[in-house]
């Protein structure tokens, strides 16, 4: 989140999409209701099928799962042709200005960008770039009519978003979507700047083959309505589990280390050719500043080095920087499994996920472990990965094939651990055990620690390739077999390794003391912190993360003194922003930071997320974390890899060919798998429906299926069709159906109802149906023969997302029939 | 029985209940605002967990309510509702479903058996299970369809408006739970005029210009009110009763016609007076002769 949850509550106009908050964030969603008591602001909910969120909106518009972007560029066009844009902010805080080389272009006919090689599917993005003056200096047009100007290149861009064009590819009708488009630009209504307006999504938006690209389209039109930087603004990502923020940030992905830098990969021959590539140099109009906050980049890495490896760690050995992984290529979740499937995986450690349920296409992963040679899964529960090998449908000849070993490890449920959880409002907060694991479960850092130990042990015993990187690992923990979080904590936000001492500040951190923020971190070997993000969580001071103070003096909701936020305990990002150039709250009543002129610093109820002491009159970017400290409506210098304009694809298993681009209807770059196992469907196959997967509030993933209290609210699994669809087929809520796809194939009971309605999409009756994705074939109804024993994902198909890796769970083609 | 709770009714009792009059209390309300309920259903958990209700096995049956209605182990049920206004417009509506806290109890009018019900000055009424004998005549009193027969104990059960915590001066579980501060708990007076000035928030702010507050007069008005988007479409809300009574076949039997039950249960009495009287008591034959 940009923001926070309790921030809602500020806001004066909610778009909830790609998310179904009163179901999946039910305790974070009393902020939006908040929003709509105190406030009266109004909330626009747009999703595939009538949620309990949309049952307490103000407008509900049902939209086809996959289109969400052309609804978003919709929205844009509007903004622009209504005159509902934040024209200062447009200009002082975004690209809007910036020139942009003239080789950019959309080709318009073939719907792909400049530089598309067809052979490859790759794009060569060196036109998507701005124009220089001189090097480092952007070509600009403050009047924002030059005909390369970002502004004019975008409203150029979605010009083809007309309403005419949402209703054919949405199937929100042309009237529904211009009272949606009033509605919500609406708090831009005559260039008004008092008002603010959010966002608000989740997985309905990552889980396609274009979702980032439909989240810069979210952020794209709130730089537009300059909705960034303010009390009730931003755009929010709700997280859908109690600590995948934190997940994210400590880098449980396979392209960042910790506190988002970069992965280093095999061309960087060494540290400095590292640094090179990954430290961005500041790009900027001439007349203004910026900060480039990622200038930073060696300080962070060297004291991440530090932290990783110790004393082992040099400047004679470039910080140890040859013991870190080079990724040659992707290894997202997907190609892991892939990669296993074609049997070069041979081993797979699962802790805490629920691997061959949660997907996609759920039979390739079962069919994965069983070429592989061995299976450690650490669970509170018996689940489907550790019994892959009696999945439904398997012949007990095929059983007796399967060599792979199992090995169950009993893990620790949430309240029997503590540390920390990081929430969607970038929240530190520490949790304390509630009572200890039941007979011989142990701890997730005891296991790992146990193992790690184990492996190092072999290493000094026996040799072997590489040793480095695990023999010089720090491990200095009071009980290495069982490291307390509290300690792994403190290291993360770091220590002072030698005396360390700020000449401007006439201040030293001595050697040994924690580092009170990241502003002490030092590229010169003398601090070392795990994740310069968290620098500052736990200083000399104490464990910022374990306040509970409840001030509120703003009465905003910024509670400083309740846990830690990262960064720098920021609780609403590019703060700066929520000012006009000169440095004055666009709305008085809702005053965040401002500059104080006496004092020549910016000061304020929150932390101003700014170069504390830069004057409004030199002109610094708030967006300190990009080069050019603006906003950015054209993502330059390959920030994407599918184009610096998002555009609508369809999804890779579609009703209709794109009516924007028929020549490219879905993403030429989306990734996509080539074994017996990936295969997509057509209409023309008769896989004519439209399926999104989806969650409900009863139940945890595939968790609580093992608890009686939450098999009693939902008890088995079903499938939501709309009435007219179940008309078309003589079923009756409460019937089996199948539903296929070309990859597997899922029966329940039909829940029919009329909360999803036939919808016209390119001018044809297209249905939609939704499944709840919380059930397999272990637990309590499961085990009692009360449902089918299939998972939801033996549908999804395994085609990820080119920049953030994610699968396409929502919008693919099924059939359906009732048995 | 609370201690500190006062009582100001118990059923199948002559004269005045004991103590009445003693001590004023405060009536309560729980205030329902369905308008930001999003059927989440935290306080059928919350209900269950306090009241340590076993579970329930239950069927899917088309819709997302847990169950079709309350049960004598499962007191408080969020009803969901898909419903089509006269201006074509889709709602769900979810409401949550329980024991209403009559002003003018039925269920105690109806009762016979002494102390089996009583209604507290703060307007809770409450069964007494251990004074209970399970003759249901409280189902036939009530308007709201609440009183539920546990078949195994004889027992009748009801939401209790956790009279164990609101005598301690804590809010009912449901209130606790409830995520979106859609519930509220307090002074009827307070939950009433709370009440009164959402809905006339959302008849100026909103679409929804028929909102309205529902506190029943039939019943003497009630210690649990609602918030209605539509407060002249109180069925639609899962079978709201747009003007619920006591009905008049116990209002009869408790009130004119008392008498004709006395005389009745006289006449027994005389009855078996005479017969004791004419024919001596009942010999028991033996058995096994």
């Amino acid at each position: 989140m940009t923001n926070g949850w309790v921030d809602i509550k500020n806001t004066d106009m909610m778009l909830i999409m790609g998310g179904n908050p009163a179901e999946n964030h039910p305790c974070g969603f009393k902020w939006a209701i908040e929003a709509k008591r105190q406030r009266n602001a109004g909330m626009i909910v747009v999703d595939p099928r009538f949620t309990r969120t949309a049952a307490v909106s103000d407008l509900f518009l049902q939209i086809r799962a996959g289109s969400d972007l052309a609804f978003l560029g919709g929205l844009i066009r509007y903004a622009i042709e209504n005159g509902r844009v934040a024209h200062d902010y447009l200009v002082n805080y975004t690209n809007a200005a910036f020139l942009i080389q003239d080789g950019f272009r959309l080709d318009d006919e073939n719907g792909v960008f400049s530089g598309f090689d067809a052979a490859t599917n790759v794009y060569d993005r060196s036109t998507w770039n701005y124009q220089e003056a001189e090097p480092g200096k952007v070509a600009h047009d403050f009047t924002l009519e030059h005909p390369r100007s970002v502004f004019q290149l975008l409203k150029k861009h979605y010009s083809r978003y007309t309403p005419e064009m949402v209703e054919r590819i949405t199937g929100i009708p042309r009237d529904q979507f211009l009272k949606a488009a009033d509605l919500f630009t609406g708090i831009r209504k005559d260039g008004d700047m008092k008002k603010a307006g959010t966002i608000l999504y989740a997985v309905g938006w990552t889980q396609h083959s274009s979702g980032t690209q439909t989240i810069r389209t979210a952020a794209m039109l709130q730089l537009l309505l300059g909705n960034v930087g303010r009390a009730g603004g931003g755009v929010n990502a709700l997280r859908g589990h109690s600590n995948i923020q934190g997940a994210t940030d400590m880098a449980g992905i396979f392209d960042i280390l910790p506190g988002y830098l970069k992965m280093p990969n095999p061309a960087d021959k060494d540290f400095k050719s590292y640094l090179e590539r990954t430290t961005p140099k500041t790009v900027k109009p001439d007349p203004w500043e910026s900060f480039n906050y990622w200038s930073n980049t060696p300080k962070f890495a060297v004291s991440l080095l530090k932290a990783l490896y110790g004393d082992a760690a040099k400047k004679e050995n470039d910080w140890a920087f040859h013991y870190l992984p080079k990724i040659d290529r992707k290894y997202s979740w997907v190609e892991i499994w892939d990669d296993m499937y074609r049997g070069t995986i041979k081993g797979l450690l699962a802790f805490g996920m629920n691997g061959v349920a949660i997907g996609p296409n759920s039979q390739k992963n079962i069919d994965a472990l069983k070429k592989a040679d061995w299976l450690v899964v650490c669970e509170i529960y018996p689940d489907e990965t550790s019994e892959f090998w009696k999945s439904p449908g398997i012949s007990a000849e095929e059983m007796k094939q399967i060599q792979t070993t199992v090995y169950r490890l009993p893990g620790a449920g949430f309240a029997e651990k503590d540390g920390t959880f990081v929430n969607s409002a970038r929240w530190l907060q520490w949790k304390n055990a509630a009572l200890p694991p039941p007979g011989m479960a142990k701890l997730d850092q005891e296991i790992l620690a146990r193992i790690f130990l184990k492996v190092r042990e072999l290493y000094q015993k026996e040799g072997g390739k590489f040793p480095g990187p695990v023999l010089n690992a720090t491990w200095s923990y009071t009980d290495p077999q069982n490291p307390s979080l509290a300690e792994v904590a403190r290291e993360i936000n770091g220590r002072a390794v030698a005396d360390v001492t700020d000449e401007k500040l006439k201040q030293t951190i001595q050697r040994g003391q924690q580092l009170p923020g990241f502003a002490w971190l030092r590229d010169d070997g003398s601090t070392a912190a795990g994740n310069w993000l968290y620098c500052g969580s736990w200083t000399e001071a104490g464990a910022m993360i374990q306040r509970r103070g409840t001030d509120d003096p703003s009465g905003q909701g910024i509670y400083p003194n309740w846990a830690w936020s990262w960064p720098a305990n920021r609780r609403v990002l590019y703060n700066r922003a929520s000012c006009d150039a000169a440095g004055v709250p666009w709305d008085a009543d809702r005053k965040q930071v401002w500059w104080n002129e006496t004092q020549q610093k910016w000061v304020g109820v929150d932390v101003p997320d700014f170069k504390p002491d830069s004057p409004p009159k030199d002109h610094m970017g708030p967006f300190i974390m990009n080069p050019d400290g603006v906003g950015r409506l054209f993502a330059p210098a390959a920030a994407f890899v599918d184009g610096p304009f998002p555009e609508h694809y369809e999804p890779t298993e579609s009703p209709l060919v794109n009516p924007l681009h028929p020549k490219q209807s879905s993403n030429p770059i989306a990734k996509r798998f080539h074994s017996s196992m990936d295969k997509l469907g057509t209409v023309a196959e008769g896989y004519n429906i439209v399926c999104t997967t989806f969650r409900l509030t009863e139940h945890y993933h595939y968790w609580t299926k093992n608890n009686e209290m939450n098999v009693q609210l939902v008890p088995e699994p079903f499938v939501e069709i709309p009435a007219e669809l179940a008309d078309d087929l003589g079923l009756r809520g409460g019937e089996k159906i199948k539903v296929t796809s070309a990859r597997g194939e899922y029966v329940a009971k039909a829940m029919v109802t009329r909360r999803i309605k036939p919808m016209q999409i390119d001018g044809r009756k297209t249905y939609q149906i939704g499944i709840p994705i919380h059930w397999g074939y272990r637990g309590i109804s499961e085990d009692a023969g009360r449902t089918a024993l299939k998972l939801a994902n033996l549908l999804s198909p395994a085609v990820t997302d080119p920049n953030a890796n994610t699968p396409e769970f929502k919008g693919f083609l099924v059939k359906v029939e009732k048995l | 029985m609370p201690g500190n709770l006062r009582v100001q009714a118990i059923s199948g009792h002559s004269g005045a209940a004991p103590g009445s009059g003693a001590q004023r209390q405060e009536r309560v309300a729980k205030l329902i605002d369905t308008t930001t309920c999003i059927g989440c259903k935290a306080c059928e958990v919350a209900c269950l967990e306090w009241n340590d209700l076993p579970f329930r096995e239950t069927a899917f049956d088309n819709t997302y309510q847990t169950m079709p209605q309350t049960a004598w182990n499962y007191w408080n049920l969020i009803k969901f509702n898909e419903h089509t206004a006269a201006d074509g417009s889709f709602h769900w509506l979810m409401r949550k479903d329980q024991c209403m806290h009559c002003a003018d109890p039925g269920c105690l009018a109806a009762c016979p058996a002494d102390n089996a019900i009583v209604q507290y000055q703060n307007g809770i009424v409450d069964f007494q299970q251990e004074y209970c004998i399970g003759c249901q005549y409280c189902v036939t009193g009530c308007p709201f369809n609440i009183p539920r027969f546990n078949p195994a104990t004889k027992k009748m059960f009801k939401c209790t408006l956790c009279t164990d915590r609101v005598s301690q001066g804590l809010e009912p579980a449901c209130i606790k739970a409830c995520p979106t501060g859609c519930l509220h708990f307090g002074t009827k007076e307070d939950m009433t005029a709370l009440a009164q000035t959402r809905a006339q928030q959302l008849r100026q702010h909103t679409a929804h210009t028929n909102a309205g507050v529902y506190d029943p007069a039939g019943v003497g008005g009630t210690s649990v009110i609602y918030v209605l988007h539509d407060i002249a479409n109180p069925e639609a809300y899962g079978g709201l009763p747009a003007n619920p009574r006591v009905p008049w076949a116990v209002r009869l039997w408790k009130g004119p016609l008392k008498w004709l039950g006395n005389v009745a249960m006289i006449g027994g009495l005389i009855g078996v007076t005479l017969h004791y009287l004419r024919f001596g008591p009942k010999k028991v034959e033996e058995h096994g002769k």
